[in-house]
């Protein structure tokens, strides 16, 4: 009995075996390690995957996704390798979201393919659930269950899902709100807590899950102003600890200084992509342009 | 807040001979800068008056005395005219406090059940329905809701079963049951104690009225909660169970514990089968008796469990209430 509502039947449903630096079979439930600075688990510069592997966490070829007549993506090419951070830009409705949601099926695309740790998503056998445990989604509106204390909202899943003891997943989820300053907050009800720390906490709840692929969606535009930053703060630390993080974004500056490629997402596919220096110093598609040109006119880079 | 060269209406102006028209030349400090200014300021201002000009509303001791005033004259009212003249046969046949006692303990001699352990039963019946109910009706909600192919046919079961049980008085699903079923002579169901056809038919009204609050509940959780919880690798099962129905029940609780109440008064209909509860022990009293105390005393009963019961889901709801006026929405 389900109330799952749009996400498809997941019966049966595996991740294809695959040799090698298996990245979906690599959870390390006892890397629960409260005691360092990292907030990023398992893999780091070096360790985990093998210094050498460069071979895509993320690759999305000619990717096709409608809203019935609507066409959102019109072919769509991505590619992302281990440690990099990819910012996508481009104006309200331009797709980034839904992007997003069909690397972690949350959409079904209709043409194209999308291979997440070198498994084709479209493949048969592959588990949704699977894919969802490595892959984090922070959202635009957080998300926090209300009903469950911060401290039960970050161990939920990696108790239901990975099996852990609930010391563990305790441990783990105290280690990692301390990290980011909020262990005096483990026991409150998320509607105490400001709308930043809310946002902080979505994002740690993400990363108790130890996913290899992080997907960030606007995680600051509900915040206000004086909130942005803290939030900022906390990607960016994600990024320079080698999270590998795809990141829809209104805040240009934070995609110029975070960013190791910025795509400029315009009519359902990605116009431009490049090193942030050149997106935003030096754009060579007249629509890149004219897109930074209103950022800028509104007074937004 | 007053401006310096503008009227004030109600508050006398100096050098302006109409109210409401604009001084010429504000050359005097205005109200601004002389607040805290004594009465007697050069300017001429004078002070601003915050008395009513109606009769304030009582408050503290006064309001207290008027409130218990008022209360206790209401009180009066209410024991004069139950104990005039005109009352009596009413005290006589429905408050009679010595009928009402034979009513309570009952008095097997002339065959007069006992009211108070006839309610025992609705209680026992009501608890036990609820709880069938409370299971029974989220399995309706969730097929109503599914959209797995394999279950279509029977969540349009579910729908026909929630429109015609909701549709049609309990008594008479009661009657048909409990007299009808009887009369089929089916092995093993023709043959069950009245208690039992009661319970059923409570039970399917019931889980019709419950599996539509559930079902408002399930649907009042928002599909952004359900991305979330999938989006962190939790199975659809245990998204329902850890995520969606936990704050699906907190949404509808007061619709839950209003179903709980009817369910509880709604036992009585059970009395219709001949059962031994509250409402047929009254009965058989008053038919002896030829005196309704024993009703009254049934009343009673059934008061103070569901007085308490909707006094608490009150609470809940005004809690509910407070908390989405705070803004501190899911
Ligand atoms: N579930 C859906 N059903 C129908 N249309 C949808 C759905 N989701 C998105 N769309 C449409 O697809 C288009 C792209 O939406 P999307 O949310 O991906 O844009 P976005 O780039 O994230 O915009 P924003 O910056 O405002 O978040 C929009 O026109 C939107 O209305
Ligand atoms: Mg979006």
């Amino acid at each position: 009995m389900t109330v799952d509502r749009n996400l498809g039947d997941d019966t049966g449903r595996r991740l294809p075996e695959s040799g090698g630096t298996d990245a979906l079979a690599a959870v390390d439930p006892d890397a629960a390690d409260a005691s360092t600075d990292r907030l990023t688990a398992g893999e780091g510069d070096g360790d985990g995957l093998a210094a050498g592997d460069r071979s895509p966490v993320l690759r999305a070829a000619g990717v096709h996704k409608s809203f019935g007549a609507l066409e959102v993506l019109k072919g769509v090419d991505l590619t992302m390798r281990p440690h990099d951070v990819v910012c996508l830009i481009g104006s309200s409705g331009s797709g980034k979201s839904t992007l997003l949601r069909c690397c972690n099926l949350l959409e079904r695309i209709e043409g194209g393919t999308i291979e997440l740790f070198g498994h084709d998503l479209a493949d048969e056998r592959v588990d949704e659930d699977l894919v969802r445990r490595h892959t984090g989604m922070v959202f635009q509106s957080f998300n926090l269950f209300p009903h469950l204390r911060v401290l039960d909202n970050v161990t939920l899943a990696p108790r239901r899902v990975l099996g852990l003891q609930r010391k563990d997943a305790e441990d783990r989820a105290r280690g990692l709100l301390q990290r980011i300053g909020l262990g005096d907050k483990a026991q409150e009800y998320p509607d105490r807590l400001s709308r930043g720390q809310q946002q902080r906490v979505a994002i740690v709840r993400s990363l108790a899950m130890q996913p290899r692929l992080l997907l960030l969606d606007e995680v600051t535009s509900a915040l206000d102003p004086e909130l942005v930053a803290e939030v900022l703060d906390l990607v960016g630390e994600l990024a320079r600890q080698g999270m590998t993080m795809l990141i829809a974004t209104h805040e240009m500056g934070f995609a110029r200084e975070v960013a190791d490629t910025v795509c400029f997402l315009e009519g359902g596919v990605i116009v431009e992509s490049g090193p942030p220096e050149r997106i935003f110093g030096d754009p060579t598609e007249p629509a890149t342009r004219r897109f930074l040109q209103r950022i800028f006119d509104a007074g937004r880079l | 807040m007053a401006q310096p060269g503008v009227a004030q209406p109600g508050v006398a102006q100096p050098g302006v001979a109409q109210p409401g028209v604009t001084q010429p030349g504000a050359s005097q400090p205005g109200p601004l800068a002389v607040a805290g200014a004594d009465p007697g300021s050069p300017d001429g201002e004078l002070p601003i008056s915050l008395f009513s000009s109606h009769r304030p509303r009582l408050r503290g001791r006064a309001g207290t005395v008027a409130s218990t005033l008022s209360t206790v004259a209401m009180i009066g009212l209410i024991v004069a005219l139950v104990a005039s003249n005109a009352a009596g046969p009413f005290r006589n046949g429905f408050l009679n406090l010595h009928q009402m006692w034979i009513a309570f303990v009952g008095d097997p001699s002339r065959g007069i059940l006992s009211v108070g352990k006839g309610f025992v039963l609705n209680i026992w019946l009501s608890l036990v329905c609820e709880a069938i109910v409370l299971v029974l009706a989220l399995g309706i909600a969730s097929l109503r809701l599914t959209r797995e192919p394999v279950l279509l046919p029977f969540r349009a079961l579910a729908i026909a079963y929630t429109d015609f049980a909701r549709g049609v008085p309990v008594i008479l699903v009661m009657l048909w049951v409990g007299f009808g079923v009887p009369s089929l002579n089916l092995r093993g169901v023709s043959s069950q104690s009245p208690v039992v056809y009661a319970g059923f038919v409570l039970v399917f009204s019931y889980s019709a009225y419950v599996a539509e609050v559930y079902r408002a509940g399930l649907l009042s959780v928002p599909r952004a909660q359900i991305q979330a919880a999938r989006s962190l690798g939790l199975s659809s099962r245990t998204t329902l169970y850890r995520v969606v129905l936990p704050q699906a029940v907190r949404n509808v609780l007061p619709a839950l514990l209003n179903d709980f109440t009817s369910l509880q008064k709604d036992t009585a209909i059970v009395s219709t089968l001949g059962v031994a509860e509250a409402v047929h022990s009254a009965q058989i009293a008053g038919g002896v008796e030829f005196n309704y105390s024993g009703f009254t005393i049934a009343s009673i009963l059934f008061l103070l469990i569901t007085i308490p019961l909707t006094r608490y889901t009150d609470r809940i709801m005004n809690r509910d209430r407070n908390r989405r006026l705070a803004g501190t929405t899911a």
